[in-house]
């Protein structure tokens, strides 16, 4: 499969989750929020297919975009308050808080610059036609144990979250 | 315009996480900040996948791994916040406050 | 340049396989100009179909047989007045039908219409196709709540309650449908759309029949749990008229609401194309391997031709049933030139080099036709299922027997 207009397609969808991520952090309305985080990770997903990880693309999609979106607009419809939206939306140590994320940034920008020799530049084109195959094999073989304990994790969560949101226990 | 490398990915990887601990710090509405959470584990994500390009599908499988997680994790918090809210009827962070001396 | 449009046309893959963005788009355009014809013609379909189960006529006047209704009521629909509701979010509520729009449509560039006519054939295929429908739960739920009001908001929630829950049934029928395409002597299987009618082709037998009756009772957990997904009867509570005022669409007006039918109807078809493909044998021909051989090919391939002509003949016969008036002329004269339309396209589709290359087209086509009539058998035959009773039916019945039959499956795949 031959890469079309590789450059564009990155600038798009890299924009498109950044934008989708600075309209979460700023909207007033949940709402638009979780709008705006749908669109920044069905557009992730595209970048995992630019990246030939399409089996994680199809598993962000069908979970991330599909289901726990899903759940979030499910309880922002239920919790949701006129007065919540006419409050203060950012707390008293906002600048704090921008402060210390950009410390973070700047940490990550040392640490990409002095590593920078450990990434290759130009990336071979690999076989993407059986990465759900190999996906696979690796999953039930090498990483058996995490995938029990993964399907355990979601039972006790299942469970949680019922026995939380009942009204009485 | 240089060929896209790793780098590029990393770097956008990298403003999400930054914006995602922006949303966690700064907002006061509970499921804004649950959100936000969930935009740090999607960059998490993309530094996996992006990585798992060179070095093997080993970083895939960690990123299913973690999507997996996120529907746990998200699952419970807001069945924490359903409780909570039915109880003090509000969604704001600074409410949260009953541990407090 | 002449030559970036003709190399596409010696290879042999998918557009999209080939990278040619010239080919991807006049796919695309072609795809989505026949859905929406196909939505058109169901939408007649269905109040012909409804009006001959329950002994009357339905739309006679529009056309000749009203023919002519569905544009009919795509210029009304398109001419009303705009309502949105006061207090409502203006953003969410012009965004929730595109949503569901461009869900339903995206879902259409893996459908395989034949071996190398697909838009694209992804290798996660049936991954995607699952993952893109359900995308059309947000724009259910954000519609519902956009419009400020109670009908709509119940409506949403419900709707999008029975979606998901029908969601992980078919899921659970796909992965079994897919395990099937393991069995062939490669003994890899695929997520590809083209790939899982090729797995049937070469191990020779549709999946319905494959591992008698699993694949039977997976293909009915299926196409049971796939009308409830599309909120179709019997499992259309969340849209019904006589509990809920049409649930989650009420507030919407006009063009929205027709952008909503749309969708559900592109929706319906998109899942039926799923069935067709996974347990149906998608573009194959009936019987591709036990009637082997060069006239039993000469004899299907004229089967296209065959049906326009009766479809024509049909036609005709109704020409000379109308009435003899001087009112009925046009529409004597519409249904005589409808008839040589179809008579002429009949003739088209049996001439050779036509006959061999529409050949995987008809047959796909025909089989989500057939879908598209039980979809409306389904809506004028059976009752409405109360909430609870959907509810119950999607969790307690369909699941644990998906689950079985998966097991079952993998079981005798591994045996076997």
């Amino acid at each position: 499969m031959q890469p079309v207009a590789t450059t564009f397609f990155f600038y798009f969808l890299s924009g498109l989750t950044l934008a989708s991520g600075v309209l979460v952090i700023t909207r007033k309305n949940p709402v638009h929020s979780a709008l705006a985080l749908i669109f920044g990770l069905l557009a992730q997903a595209g970048l995992y297919l630019m990246l030939y990880a399409p089996f994680v693309a199809g598993v962000q999609i069908i979970l991330y975009a599909g289901g726990i979106m899903v759940l979030f607009l499910f309880v922002i419809m239920l919790v949701n308050l006129e007065r919540s939206q006419k409050e203060e939306q950012f707390n008293k140590q906002w600048l704090v808080g921008i402060v210390a994320a950009a410390a973070l940034g700047v940490l990550f920008v040392l640490v990409y610059m002095k590593g920078a020799d450990l990434f290759p530049v130009r990336m071979t084109l690999p076989t993407e036609s059986n990465n759900t195959q190999e996906i696979g094999v690796m999953l039930y073989g090498q990483y058996m144990f995490a995938f029990e304990i993964a399907s355990l994790l979601l039972l006790v969560a299942i469970i949680g979250a019922v026995v939380m949101a009942k009204k009485r226990i | 315009m240089a060929p896209i490398g790793t780098l590029h990915y990393l770097v956008t990887a990298a403003s999400l996480f930054v914006l995602g601990v922006i949303g966690v710090l700064t907002r006061r509405n509970v499921v804004i900040v649950l959100m936000s959470i969930e935009l740090i584990l999607n960059a998490v994500n993309l530094n996996l996948v992006a990585f798992s390009r060179i070095w093997g599908l080993h970083g895939q499988v960690f990123a299913i791994f973690v999507i997996t997680d996120a529907a746990a994790e998200a699952a419970v918090g807001l069945g924490i916040l359903i409780a909570f809210f039915r109880n003090r009827e509000t969604v704001n962070v600074d409410e949260v406050d009953l541990l407090k001396w | 340049m002449l030559d970036y449009v003709t190399s596409y046309l010696s290879s042999n893959t998918t557009p999209g396989q080939a990278g040619n963005v010239l080919w991807v788009l006049i796919y695309i355009l072609v795809v989505f100009g026949a859905v929406s014809v196909a939505v058109m013609a169901m939408n007649w379909l269905e109040r012909k179909a409804l009006a001959h189960f329950q002994i009357r006529l339905g739309p006679m006047r529009v056309g000749p047989h009203g023919l002519l209704q569905p544009i009919a009521d795509a210029i009304k629909l398109l001419t009303k007045e705009d309502i949105v509701p006061a207090e409502a979010d203006k953003f969410v509520f012009w965004i929730a039908p595109l949503i569901i729009l461009c869900a339903s449509f995206t879902v259409y560039i893996v459908v395989p219409f034949g071996p190398t006519h697909a838009i694209t054939d992804l290798n996660i295929g049936i991954l995607f196709m699952l993952g893109v429908s359900s995308l059309s739960v947000l724009g259910v739920v954000m519609a519902g709540w956009a419009s400020n009001s109670h009908y709509p908001l119940i409506g949403a929630l419900r709707s999008s309650a029975q979606m998901v829950s029908y969601e992980v049934a078919m899921g659970m029928t796909v992965v079994s449908a897919v395990l099937m395409t393991s069995l062939n002597k490669t003994g890899t299987g695929t997520l590809s759309m083209i790939g899982i009618v090729q797995a049937q082709q070469s191990q020779q037998i549709w999946f319905l029949f494959k591992f008698f009756p699993l694949g039977l009772i997976a293909f009915a957990i299926f196409a049971i749990a796939m009308v409830a997904e599309t909120n179709r009867a019997p499992f259309d509570l969340p849209e019904a008229e006589s509990e809920l005022t049409a649930g989650f669409h009420t507030e919407y007006s006009g063009l929205r609401w027709s952008l909503f039918m749309l969708g559900e109807y592109a929706a319906m078809i998109a899942v039926s194309s799923i069935a067709v493909t996974l347990w149906l044998g998608g573009w194959l021909r009936p019987f591709p391997n036990t009637l082997t051989g060069g006239a039993w090919d000469l004899v299907f391939s004229l089967v296209p031709g065959l049906l326009f002509i009766a479809l024509a003949v049909i036609a005709f016969v109704g020409v000379v049933r109308m009435p003899k008036h001087p009112y009925f002329r046009i529409q004597t004269i519409g249904l005589a030139g409808f008839g040589a339309v179809l008579g002429l396209i009949g003739l088209i589709l049996f001439a050779p080099p036509v006959r061999d290359r529409i050949q995987d087209i008809f047959w796909f086509t025909a089989k989500v036709a057939g879908f598209m009539y039980l979809y409306i058998w389904y809506r004028a035959t059976f009752p409405r299922y109360r909430f609870d009773q959907l509810m119950k039916v999607g969790w307690k019945v369909l699941l644990p027997i998906a689950i079985g039959v998966l097991i079952l499956t993998a079981v005798l795949g591994v045996l076997l």
